[in-house]
């Protein structure tokens, strides 16, 4: 059962408040009490997939479930869909136009990132319908 | 060293005003934000050049304590509002990037990281 569930929509009309999301995750967990080095990781991990959704897919929205032992959050957009997804996985790949990285992302990190700091991450992509990204953190 | 050595080394001009007692342990330089989130090792200052909102959510979930804009770059008020409501320090230095990763780093400061 979960002990909490939460649930954002995420819209990529102001990129300015991408992170707002991850931001009151962070804050909820602090006030549960977890650990500070797991909080970090789930909040990294959610703002890189919240900034995904705003660049490649017209926003989304995130489903945050929170456990005793682990976090888990669903985020889903009806965006274009990854074409390749090993591809997207490598370090530095990246298919954001340039004036995301104007704003200080694009370097192809974003899914290494997410990678990197959960324990399990699930992909299901489907060109032209949507990515449901599939997120569990151990807390 | 703490924030208030990081304004004094710099000759940083405080823009929002956090916690200046708070201890500094290491640093880190970058105008790109996924590098920054890239490695977590309790670094509670970041130096970039790149000014908007998500410079201060980066450090937001990184527990960041401070923000250095280089060359003097001015925020505007959404990005001091965002930081005022995190309780994060900002600062502006009118030394470029490298000078200021330079001045901190032979004050003491390291980055973290062996490379």
């Amino acid at each position: 059962m979960s002990a909490l569930h939460l649930h954002y929509d995420v819209s990529s009309e102001d990129f300015t408040r991408a992170g707002e999301a991850s931001g009151q995750v962070k804050k909820t967990l602090k006030s549960l009490g977890y650990n500070s080095d797991a909080i970090r990781r789930v909040a990294i991990a959610m703002y890189e997939a919240e900034i995904n959704m705003v660049i490649h897919a017209d926003g989304g929205f995130c489903d945050v479930d929170i456990y005793p032992d682990r976090v888990e959050i669903l985020l889903s957009d009806k965006g274009p869909g990854i074409p390749d997804v090993e591809k997207a996985m490598q370090e530095g790949y990246s298919t954001a136009p340039d004036n995301v990285r104007s704003l200080g992302f694009g370097a192809g990190m974003g899914l290494p990132n997410i990678k990197k700091y959960t324990d399990e991450m699930r992909i299901e992509t489907t060109i032209g319908v949507g990515t449901n990204l599939y997120l569990t953190v151990k807390v | 060293m703490i924030v208030k050595d990081i304004i004094n080394i710099l000759e940083g001009e405080v823009i929002c005003e956090g916690d200046l007692e708070q201890e500094i342990k290491t640093a880190c330089g970058s105008d790109m934000m996924s590098d920054v989130l890239a490695f977590v090792k309790d670094q509670s200052v970041l130096l970039t050049g790149l000014v908007n909102p998500q410079v201060v959510r980066t450090a937001e979930m990184m527990d960041m304590a401070c923000i250095v804009f280089v060359r003097g770059k001015d925020p505007d008020q959404s990005i001091i509002s965002l930081a005022e409501s995190r309780g994060i320090t900002l600062m502006k230095t009118r030394y470029r990037m490298f000078t200021a990763c330079g001045l901190l780093y032979s004050n003491g400061l390291s980055g973290g990281t062996k490379v």
